[in-house]
């Protein structure tokens, strides 16, 4: 009986969300035209550039990864996003509004968690809500909607240094989505887990996007994850940092459906994965033999 | 109570030692058992299972606190509570012996006799070749040599068995008879004797004024105690025998008539202020070397012969009285200090310093009694307890009268008629005073308290001025900059050696104090509170960020709980220093806490007293130190594990 009274509350509170989508009635989709960054050492007087002439549509409910090897400025690009460092040069808007600063429309998921340890599960997935003045007894619903949705039912009170890294990462999932963020920013999210806990993580990233409809974007080291998980996949190059290559991929859609084991066992899957992997290695190379 | 734990502390005493060596014995068997299982869980194993060491901590402890008991006499007090009563008649019949022993190389390596001829001999010797001739006339000079040599054969003179006085050796002799026959005495049975009444009725060994009771309350004593009378008549004896034959009575007129002649000097020699005074120094450094000659105390070496053996026939039929007191002495009373001092015995040696197990005890339960009037607490101040505090009296201390001086209007006069109407600027002064009457509050009260107070005050000032400061120094490269030369300019310099200062500043009372321990706090806190705002990673500054916290929040909400861990060890160790130099400044100046007890026991020498203040202050060191990891505990669990 108790059962599903939780589970309709879940219910009722899903609803409550794709009702606020739905009344939000605005595409926010992400445009990026001309971006530059160029880091200026102050002692030197030595310029980086960073980031060169990017640009980019990303459709609201689009799922993006992005590949590259080190340096080539994928963090940089996703802090901009985000709002933490500001572009030299060029736009950068989401739904038609400029980026400036951080805000609460832009979620982000970094690698370790960045939880806050003296806070229970309960406590960090509802900070976002707290700071925007919300009691917790109005937010427990929200909250223990998203924390059955990754995956944390009954976890609430438990302090999140006591979680393993897996699930460390359901929290900070969780403490994102709660915020309703029109678009989710991972900075190699899934980088410090194991191999298995790793392709839960997949699934469940996918789970979420198909569940949420959010517009998402995961920095990532791996190629496979990159192949599962993006929709759309930019390999960026290095010096100047610029997107080298772009992909349209039909496995986050298949990976909906089946286990992810066996879309790696495609034939079309292997044959990209090996393509980026010697894109990427000549990179590299090229880095190298330049020094 | 505190009576009885007085009258009965020698069982309480043995009653501990029992437990003590008990646990000691007990902790290392099961110690050395759980050594053995455990030897490789210490590093590789489950630390859970390293954590129980308790019986290596009862072992420490059993061992430090027997072998206090023993080096304080502890153990003989419980077990042997007559012994140190007995050993004090030995001390008597020494101390009476004394004047004869000095003279012989009992304690000494050397006869007193020879130790004069040496030490004059070389002095004259030193003299004769040092004098100053150009203030001496040839005449002068000539007296001088000859007084020098008769001195010199002064000396070979009395120490001469040939020429020596023939009634200095008879009277010898009657002190070494007297002697032998008090060694005879003590060697008789003393069974049948009986202690008086008197004595049984001093105070036990080890109340506070009485050390050691004087009167013998054993046989054994009255035996030993019955033989001083007569052994300080034969010391008076001893002391009056003088060897002074009519040769040396004569040489000595001669030496004496010629240093006189020297007093006044030749009228024929021109002295300046300075000459006069190298010559009168001259002149009296050799009447002093005479004057110690003069009074016949050197005896020829085999003279005293005869009593060297009697005192020693003394000493053994000492020994043979003590029996197995002897025994009792050198296994229980390390440090050999039984000794009289005037009108009773007192313990000295090695052991003197050391706290006395059950006189700390009593010295506590003195100084803890809160019932001023029956001579408890300190000074008039009760070690820890209540009282009424009228509420005036704290407000009075929180507002200061300046405050009301500031408000506008102007304190009332005088009416025509000579009445006094308080305006409300007057009322205001009266509260911001303490003169009104608004109830009272029970409150804490006593030494301990004082000590306290000034600590939590201090540390409460500096908590809540320290941490945010700190805390926006952590964040903000304005209040780093601006804040930081202050602070590391006045911190290096020990705090007690602002002291003086501030003592002077703000006087004896309790202000000076919290204000230096204010210092000490404020600093530490600063410091703790700024390494760990800065210490915050920067993704959990950006996630907040973005989960649309304003500057504001991020501050409360992750800064401060990010810096909680070093700010708690800042309290922890700003607390233990608080408290170290709080104990300094009261001993400078002040009349209540527990750094004053101990500088007005230091200057009584109350051995017992300091070491009752060395172990209240380390208790609530130590309080202090466990309640703060309690809170950490509970505080911050999640140290470390971030």
């Amino acid at each position: 009986m108790q059962n599903t009274t939780t589970h309709d509350k879940a219910r009722d509170a899903g609803l409550v969300c794709q009702l606020q989508e739905y009344k939000r009635g605005k595409m926010s989709d992400l445009y990026c035209k001309d971006l530059c960054m160029t880091f200026a050492d102050p002692m030197s007087g030595s310029k980086v550039e960073a980031l060169k002439d990017i640009q980019f549509n990303l459709k609201e409910g689009e799922i993006l990864t992005v590949l590259g090897p080190s340096g080539c400025g994928k963090t940089t690009l996703l802090n901009m996003i985000a709002g933490f460092i500001t572009p030299t040069s060029g736009t950068l808007s989401l739904g038609g509004v400029d980026i400036q600063a951080p805000g609460a429309e832009r979620g982000m998921v970094f690698q370790q968690g960045a939880l806050f340890e003296w806070l229970t599960v309960a406590r960090n997935v509802d900070f976002g809500l707290r700071m925007k003045g919300m009691s917790e007894e109005e937010s427990i619903e929200l909250v223990n909607f998203w924390l059955d949705t990754v995956g944390l039912q009954g976890f609430g009170e438990t302090p999140t240094y006591q979680l393993s890294g897996g699930m460390q990462q359901r929290v900070a999932l969780a403490r994102c989505l709660v915020n309703d963020p029109d678009l989710i920013l991972m900075d190699e999210p899934l980088g410090a887990l194991d191999a298995l806990t790793r392709e839960k993580m997949q699934s469940l990233i996918l789970e979420l996007w198909k569940k949420t409809g959010k517009t998402i974007i995961v920095i990532t080291h791996s190629v496979e994850e990159a192949l599962l998980l993006g929709e759309r996949l930019f390999v960026m190059a290095p010096r100047p940092g610029r997107i080298h290559r772009e992909y349209n991929l039909p496995f986050a859609e298949m990976g909906l459906k089946r286990s992810l084991r066996e879309i790696k066992q495609e034939k079309e899957f292997s044959t990209i994965r090996e393509e980026i992997l010697t894109m990427i290695w000549d990179m590299e190379e090229e880095i190298m033999g330049g020094v | 109570m505190f009576d009885w734990i007085s009258d009965n502390r020698a069982l309480i005493a043995l009653i501990v030692i029992i437990a003590l060596a008990v646990s000691f014995v007990f902790s290392i068997f099961v110690g050395v058992k759980q050594t053995r299982l455990r030897a490789k869980d210490e590093v590789f194993g489950d630390p859970e299972r390293t954590k129980g060491g308790w019986y290596w901590a009862l072992c420490g402890v059993s061992a430090l606190l027997l072998i206090w008991f023993y080096y304080s006499w502890g153990t003989a007090r419980a077990v042997f509570p007559t012994a140190a009563n007995e050993l004090c008649q030995v001390a008597k019949v020494k101390e009476a012996m004394s004047p004869i022993t000095a003279a012989l190389p009992v304690e000494s390596r050397y006869l007193k006799s020879t130790t004069l001829v040496v030490r004059n001999a070389a002095q004259v010797d030193k003299l004769a070749v040092s004098m100053p001739t150009q203030v001496f006339s040839a005449r002068e000079q000539a007296k001088i040599t000859l007084a020098v040599a008769q001195i010199k054969d002064l000396l070979a003179m009395l120490s001469n068995p040939q020429l020596s006085d023939p009634g200095a050796a008879s009277a010898l002799l009657a002190v070494e008879m007297d002697l032998q026959n008090i060694a005879a005495r003590l060697k008789s049975d003393y069974a049948e004797l009986q202690p008086q009444e008197e004595a049984l009725e001093q105070p036990k060994w080890g109340t506070s004024e009485v050390e050691i009771p004087i009167l013998p309350i054993t046989s054994r004593g009255v035996l030993i105690d019955s033989v001083t009378p007569d052994m300080q008549e034969i010391a008076k004896a001893f002391l009056k025998v003088r060897n002074i034959s009519p040769q040396a009575k004569e040489l000595i007129a001669e030496t004496k008539a010629i240093l006189a002649d020297l007093k006044t000097p030749d009228p024929l020699m021109q002295l300046n202020e300075a000459g006069e005074g190298a010559r009168n120094a001259y002149v009296k450094a050799v009447d002093r070397i005479f004057k110690r000659l003069d009074d016949g105390t050197i005896f020829p070496a085999t003279s005293m012969d005869g009593v060297q053996k009697a005192v020693d026939e003394v000493f053994v039929s000492l020994t043979d009285a003590k029996g197995s007191l002897g025994i009792v002495e050198s296994l229980f009373f390390p440090g050999d200090g039984v000794v009289k001092s005037r009108t009773q015995c007192t313990e000295q040696g090695s052991g003197r310093w050391l706290p006395k197990p059950t006189d700390v005890i009593a010295t506590f339960s003195t100084l803890a009694n809160p019932d001023l009037e029956s001579g408890g607490g300190y000074k008039g101040t009760t070690l820890l307890w209540w009282k009424w505090l009228p509420i005036a009296d704290v407000i009075a201390f929180l507002i200061p009268d300046g405050l009301v001086d500031m408000l506008p209007g102007s304190y009332g006069t005088h009416g025509d008629s000579g009445e006094f109407k308080p305006n409300y600027k007057d009322r205001l002064l009266a509260v911001a005073q303490g003169d009104v009457n608004l109830g009272s509050v029970p409150m804490l009260d006593g030494h301990i308290w004082d000590s306290l107070f000034r600590v939590l005050v201090a540390m409460g000032f500096g908590i809540l001025v320290g941490v945010p400061l700190g805390i926006y120094m952590g964040v903000s490269r304005f209040f780093k900059s601006f804040f930081d030369p202050m602070i590391e300019l006045y911190r290096p310099v020990p705090p007690l050696a602002w002291a003086p200062l501030i003592l002077t500043i703000f006087g004896i009372q309790d202000d000076g104090k919290i204000f230096l321990l204010f210092m000490v706090a404020f600093a530490i806190m600063v410091i703790s509170a700024r390494t760990g705002a800065s210490g915050t990673q920067l993704s959990k500054i950006r996630a907040s960020h973005s989960l649309g916290a304003t500057n504001g929040q991020i501050l409360r909400h992750v800064i401060l709980p990010n810096a909680m861990p070093e700010i708690l060890t800042g309290v922890r160790i700003a607390i233990g220093v608080c408290w170290g130099t709080l104990v300094a400044a009261e001993m400078l100046a002040g009349t209540t806490g527990i750094g004053f007890i101990e500088n007005v026991a230091r200057t009584v020498s109350d051995y017992e007293l300091i070491w009752v203040t060395i172990l209240i202050m380390g208790l609530l060191g130590l309080f202090f130190d466990l309640v703060m990891r309690w809170a950490i505990a509970k505080i911050i669990p999640w140290r470390g594990k971030g």
